[in-house]
């Protein structure tokens, strides 16, 4: 096993070379190679100098928690072990987190929602730890396909939530996701989203740096709040009684601390702009007036249906949301400049990502936000259905 | 933590609550390494818990002043709590302490105490856990016992007042049957969690059932399950704190109350390993005990 001491100031415990974020994603050379979304998952942590990492099984990302072990085997990770269920899991890794430790977790669906109490709670002590969530259907009935119907309870908790749409992305956006995550003005923690099986276990061409370099450790100092390892004198912080026995003191704490969280989560827009180059990605037509509003693999579809629909001679574009938490207004107002018709296909039943683009965008862009197409419980979204919706809305009555 | 750096900034001085002065001034942590500390050195050694926000005469406010005072390594301890009574004391306490969810305290302990271990390896850190039984027993039940499974390096004490107090009185997995309280209008219906017996067959190298009532006997036993946890693996301390609010006691009837069952349920009852036994003794010749 490896040893936190063996860490100098250039080599990491396992011998890897420390560069900059900057170097990783921008700058150190790449070769290309065919991997599944839990393999470069494995890829990503192995280069991100990770101090500890708690696993739990459950489809589909049981396999991403088994690679990270074998990291942990292999001398690349400092602390793992299998927690007893996913609120175990979640409250081991943000013991972790507090002590100080770039922590990392995955799960899927209906894990998250055992957990949910939880990220509340993590934001709460704002622990920078990161969860890959790899999205699956809630039970009942049973499903273990893929769907992302658990992130819309994740909105509120107060963490930053990123949303990847392939395996190249998944890599990219899990080591820039600590880098901003632990920013001392940001500080909350992450959750990076990928939807399961169609990333977890898609095999696809992705391009990587060398795995003899890995990021900066994270320095646990530079945290607004101490961690809690006593190295840092205690002090006795309260002289009367706690907040909860006082409404006003209650309040007041409480509403203080919910914005902060919430700006600190704003704060992370300026280091993600930069290490996602850009919250948004756009393709398709500059001068089209329909726009696809989309995240994680119903981008993917929405560009097949973009092509398709130029090929008839409609002009449209897809607007693909990197973050979701912070929410990119300022880059959809802008990139809406021009559009008649907004569609938001979704792989849930809900269109929980239409009602926040119909939410950030009332009363500031004159604009037809149609809320779909939208499939649920792991059925595959077709460019067919996304064309058909089109035209019945754009061209009522006369068909695709 | 070095014992010397808790100084407040000269410009700060003037606006700094009196309670933190005195803490600067009067802390004994480096005295601690000296000579154990006990509860002797109780009025002395303020530093730790000052003052608290329970009610009068509170078994569990008294018996935390043991377990504060017990402690081997007060700097280098980090103790985890959970919703409750307690969790109005832990903001007194100059400790690093963690209030997180009802119920997983043992969790986050566990995910503490394994980082500690990572990042300093050459430095002893304690991790106590410190909840009532509804947190320890029933919602939290599934996370104690599987830290103890785990051999998690962690002690577990449960102030066990046989009710969720906190939250107005409702039965609990520890009160005894017949019990009437809040949704068991009719008398508990199930037997006490016999929690000590379960720590021990869950891989507890170290479980007592004890009452608060003497002060000494607190301080042993939890100074004697943090030695063992820091070497051997798990241990748990159940102390009956009675809540005298929902049991309708006095002030002044805890200690009684506490002395009563001292004979009756709560009849001593202490596991100790064999390598535990062993270990405690080699602690005995170094001074430690």
């Amino acid at each position: 096993m490896s040893k936190i001491t063996d860490m100098t100031k250039t080599h990491n415990w396992s011998g890897q070379k420390l560069v900059s974020i900057d170097h990783m994603l921008f700058e150190a050379p790449r070769t290309k190679h065919f991997m599944t979304g839990s393999e470069v998952l494995k890829e990503a942590v192995k280069r991100a100098t990770v101090d500890a990492s708690v696993s739990y099984p459950i489809t589909p990302q049981s396999e991403a928690a088994h690679l990270i072990g074998e990291l942990w085997a292999e001398g690349y990770v400092g602390v793992y072990f299998r927690g007893e269920n996913e609120f175990g899991v979640m409250s081991e890794v943000a013991g972790c987190s507090m002590a100080g430790a770039r922590t990392i977790t995955t799960t899927s669906g209906p894990g998250t929602l055992r957990a949910m109490e939880n990220f509340a709670q993590w934001s709460g002590t704002r622990a920078p730890m990161q969860l890959v969530l790899m999205a699956r259907g809630i039970n009942s009935p049973l499903t273990i396909q893929p769907d992302n119907l658990e992130v819309q309870y994740l909105l509120e908790t107060g963490c930053m939530i990123w949303y990847a749409e392939n395996v190249q992305e998944l890599f990219d956006m899990s080591l820039a996701a600590f880098t901003v995550a632990e920013q001392p003005d940001v500080h909350v923690p992450i959750i990076t989203a990928v939807d399961g099986f169609f990333v977890s276990h898609t095999r696809e061409a992705v391009e990587l740096p060398d795995d003899d370099i890995a990021l900066q450790p994270y320095d646990p100092y530079a945290a607004p709040l101490p961690p809690i390892d006593s190295e840092m004198p205690p002090g006795r912080f309260l002289r009367d009684p706690f907040v909860m026995k006082s409404n006003y003191i209650s309040y007041a704490t409480h509403a203080s601390w919910q914005w902060e969280i919430r700006s600190a989560v704003e704060r992370s827009k300026r280091y993600a702009r930069h290490l996602l180059n850009g919250l948004v990605h756009i393709t398709g037509n500059e001068d089209a007036e329909i726009a696809f509003v989309t995240c994680g693999t119903a981008s993917n579809q929405a560009k097949e249906g973009q092509r398709e629909l130029e090929k008839l001679g409609i002009k449209s574009k897809v607007i693909k949301l990197r973050t979701i938490r912070p929410f990119p207004e300022e880059e959809l107002i802008e990139a809406l400049e021009g559009v008649k018709y907004v569609f938001v296909p979704e792989f849930n039943v809900v269109g929980w990502l239409a009602n926040e683009v119909k939410a950030k965008l009332y009363g500031k862009v004159d604009v037809n936000i149609h809320a779909g197409p939208r499939v649920a419980g792991g059925m595959s979204l077709p460019a067919e259905a996304i064309i058909q919706e089109v035209m019945e809305v754009v061209n009522p009555g006369k068909g695709a | 933590m070095a014992l010397d750096i808790y100084k407040i900034n000269p410009e700060f001085r003037d606006i700094m609550p009196k309670e933190i002065i005195e803490l600067e001034e009067n802390a004994t942590w480096a005295q601690n390494q000296e000579r154990p500390r006990g509860i002797k050195e109780l009025p002395e050694t303020k530093e730790l818990l000052e003052e608290h926000s329970l009610c009068a005469g509170c078994p569990e406010a008294a018996t935390l002043r043991y377990v504060l005072s017990a402690l081997p390594k007060p700097e280098d301890t980090v103790i985890v709590n959970s919703t409750g009574c307690t969790s109005l004391m832990f903001p007194h306490i100059a400790l690093h302490t963690v209030h997180s969810l009802f119920g997983n305290q043992n969790a986050v302990a566990s995910g503490i105490k394994r980082v500690l271990e990572w990042r300093f390896p050459d430095t002893q850190k304690d991790v106590v856990v410190l909840a009532g039984d509804g947190a320890t027993v029933d919602i939290g039940l599934d996370y104690t016992l599987q830290s103890f499974f785990r051999q998690e390096k962690i002690t577990t004490i449960c102030f066990d007042n046989e009710v969720y107090a906190n939250t107005g009185g409702q039965e609990s997995g520890m009160t005894a049957k017949g019990q009437v309280f809040k949704m068991a209008p009719t008398g508990k219906k199930f037997d006490k969690v016999p929690m000590w017996e379960l720590a021990k067959t869950s891989g507890c190298h170290y479980s007592v059932n004890m009452t608060g009532s003497a002060p000494k006997a607190v301080a042993k036993a939890v100074r004697e399950a943090i030695l063992v946890a820091r070497e051997i693996g798990p241990t748990y301390l159940n102390i009956y704190t009675p809540c005298i609010l929902e049991i309708g006691l006095s002030a002044n009837e805890g200690l009684g109350e506490m002395k009563d069952q001292d004979k009756d349920r709560f009849a001593s009852y202490k596991h100790v390993s064999p390598e535990a036994e062993e270990y405690l003794k080699k602690c005995k010749k170094e001074g430690l005990l």
